[in-house]
């Protein structure tokens, strides 16, 4: 391993490593204040940070820091019959896959270093190679921010993909490490000597073992279609044909689903029912170990939404957008093409990445913030009776239609390749449409009648509405002498 | 089809059956009601973010019932009392700025918590109000025992009690300082920032007295 590469992973590390920590941090941040909006409260606005007079308030994203800064400074209790080893490596069992699970995720299209800038020399239209480090008589040295080919990598350069570690095992090492939260809460509630801790872990053990099936089973078919279980050829495929979603609707919405059921959340947070459990598996622990429970469910969350985002939402890949620059092409039909630098490329890609997974971040909130929670037989019976046959039939039926596609001839491959390209063309209309509605949305003045009903209301509509302002104390009370 | 239950026997109570909803693949499959959950929750979320980052959030009191984040952020935010609030006392003045009481101990009378205390005095001898009314020594109401009723000011005679402050019963650290004595009550004004009233007072001796006069007590 050369220093350029170690730097290299370093870099990585640290981008997927941030993301994901930083995202915990901000998604505790958005459930309280999303779910505030949802439901026309202000939501939680007031740790400040006091500069001098000056009051700091980030539409309440300090409370975040001050939750952090809270956990340090708790108690750190443990029961008194509390199994001392166990109770203390519960949080780190749990804690620790969500972190490992991020080294095979790709976030990017493979660099090319040498690829990102180069100097060559000119000289009007004429090009010439360089000798020695210096440009030839009459040719003057010129930075150019030079496009890479849509297909593989020229000879002799070094590709640098942005995936921490280039498994061929894929996704299988993702189940394999994901199936280790459940040991984290287990141990979590055996040891915290509680009986709703008992109950949260067996809970929590049994919905995550009856999920992880449909989990895996619904990704079955996506295998199939990709012909890899390695993430960044899904995500190529995706980018070449058309996203998973239109490939494979139905296991789409069946791995969400059990990707909720996964990270413990609302409608699927049967083993930290509060009303029923008190917290469940971690009713006993406090201070930072209750919030390495606490952060990990939120950095699921975010690792959830990556897994989705690569397996049916294309990855990094946006519509039309190629390694080589935008190519809008519906089949053998080229509307229009331009060659973009790699570095763009590379940077755009990686925003959409994060971009799309803050988005099914956010969509899962509103998910936790619309349902009611299942009683614990029906989210058996939805996992088992529901979610697993219709997580095989979605195999069998992807196997035959592939099959036949498979055998249909080249013409109906030429029509596919269309259909494909159309999805993407939807794709792009979608998202171009969401971003305008929402900001004609945004602009929209909204029209409200007034109600000045009661002497209250008009005080206050004397007074030009409710307005803020400095705190008004009544103040101390002037007295006069008699 | 709606299914009945119980199916039998026939129930002789006056009861209405308990009406199931039909389980068609629509309401099994939860999705058409989870998409409409949702839908509803984004609708929130979208004109109340855009409010809250415009600042076009509905006005909390004049615009009450009206969709959206209706919070009044306390204490930045105040809603106005109501014009006939009841808060804390308040002993109106005279021109010379003395208590319009004429410590006839009627408000402790009808006070229901028994939280006012008067000590009623007499003029001294040659005031031109001696022999006519008397006054308070010492007036002091407990505002911790008191219910804010109101009926002190309706059995004062005088205007001389008025709770028309508009200072809500404020916090303090401990139960002495929420006696609140003569000085204090003369101290404090009405609404509209006076601490006379604008009743008109009649003092002895004046042409529009209503009572006797001290030359009518002979006859």
């Amino acid at each position: 391993m050369t220093g350029m590469s170690l730097l290299w992973t370093a870099l990585k590390i640290l981008v997927m490593v941030g993301f994901v920590v930083n995202i915990g941090a901000l998604l505790t941040w958005y459930d309280r204040r999303g779910g505030a909006m949802m439901q026309d409260r202000i939501g939680p606005n007031r740790a400040p940070l006091k500069i001098g007079k000056f009051e700091l308030r980030i539409a309440g994203l300090l409370h975040t820091a001050a939750d952090g800064v809270k956990f340090f400074t708790k108690k750190d209790f443990m029961p008194p019959k509390a199994d001392k080893l166990l109770f203390s490596l519960a949080p780190i069992l749990a804690f620790f896959p969500v972190i490992a699970l991020t080294a095979v995720i790709p976030f990017g299209e493979t660099v090319v270093p040498e690829a990102i800038v180069r100097t060559v020399c000119k000289n009007g239209t004429q090009y010439a190679a360089m000798v020695n480090d210096a440009c030839p008589a009459g040719f003057s040295p010129e930075t150019v921010w030079p496009a890479v080919p849509r297909h593989g990598i020229a000879a002799g350069l070094t590709a640098v993909p942005l995936q921490i570690a280039t498994l061929n095992i894929g996704i299988l090492y993702i189940f394999a490490i994901a199936g280790q939260g459940i040991v984290g809460a287990a141990i979590a509630g055996w040891s915290s000597d509680n009986k709703f801790s008992l109950m949260g872990a067996l809970r929590a053990a049994s919905q995550m073992v009856s999920y992880e099936v449909t989990l895996g089973l619904t990704l079955v078919g996506a295998f199939m279609v990709y012909g890899s279980v390695r993430l960044e050829d899904m995500v190529l495929w995706q980018g070449e044909n058309s996203w998973g979603i239109f490939v494979q609707p139905l296991a789409f919405f069946l791995f969400f689903a059990a990707a909720i059921a996964e990270t413990k959340r609302i409608p699927f947070d049967l083993p930290e029912a509060e009303s029923e459990l008190v917290s469940g598996y971690f009713t006993e622990y406090s201070g930072m170990k209750f919030g390495m429970f606490y952060f990990a469910e939120y950095m699921e969350i975010a690792t959830s939404s990556m897994l989705m985002v690569l397996i049916f939402l294309g990855g990094w890949h946006l519509p039309f957008l190629h390694r080589d620059g935008l190519t809008i092409a519906f089949g053998a039909t080229e509307l229009f093409h331009t060659r973009m630098p790699h570095v763009w490329v590379v940077i755009i890609g990686v925003l959409a990445f994060f971009g799309k997974t803050i988005f099914i971040c956010w969509i899962q909130a509103f998910i936790r913030w619309s349902l009611p929670r299942f009683r614990y037989d029906q989210l058996m019976k939805l996992g088992w009776t529901v979610l697993l046959p219709a997580s095989l039939a979605n195999i069998f039926a992807t196997g035959i239609v592939w099959l036949a596609i498979d055998n249909a001839g080249p013409n109906a491959a030429g029509a596919l390749k269309v259909a494909a390209d159309v999805t993407q063309g939807f794709t792009a209309a979608v998202i171009t449409g969401l971003i305008l509605w929402a900001i004609v949305g945004f602009v929209r003045t909204p029209v409200r009648k007034e109600a000045i009903v009661g002497s209250s209301a008009k005080l206050a509509a004397a007074a030009g509405g409710t307005k803020e302002g400095p705190i008004t104390d009544p103040g101390p009370i002037t007295t006069e002498a008699a | 089809m709606p299914r009945a239950f119980p199916k039998k026997p026939p129930a002789p109570l006056n009861a209405t059956p308990v009406q199931y909803v039909e389980k068609t693949p629509t309401v099994q499959s939860y999705l058409p009601e989870i998409m409409k959950g949702i839908g509803a929750s984004m609708r929130h979320f979208f004109k109340n973010t855009r409010d809250m980052v415009r600042g076009t959030r509905p006005d909390p009191v004049t615009e009450r019932w009206a969709e959206g984040v209706t919070t009044i952020s306390y204490p930045e935010q105040k809603r106005p009392y109501p014009e006939r609030f009841r808060g804390l006392h308040r002993l109106t003045l005279r021109d010379d700025a003395s208590p319009r009481c004429v410590a006839c101990l009627c408000c402790s009378t009808a006070c229901p918590a028994q939280c006012i205390y008067i000590e009623a005095g007499e003029y001294p001898e040659g005031s031109e109000r001696r022999g006519y009314e008397r006054y308070p020594v010492k007036f002091v109401i407990d505002e911790l025992r008191c219910i804010f009723c109101g009926f002190c000011v309706e059995a004062c005679p005088c205007d001389a009690i008025r709770m028309d402050t508009g200072i809500h019963a404020v916090p303090y650290d401990s139960r002495d300082q929420f006696i609140y004595t003569k000085d204090l009550l003369k101290g404090m004004a009405g609404r509209d920032g006076t601490k006379e009233t604008a009743n008109p007072r009649h003092e002895p001796g004046d042409a529009t007295h209503p009572g006797l006069t001290r030359d009518h007590v002979h006859h």
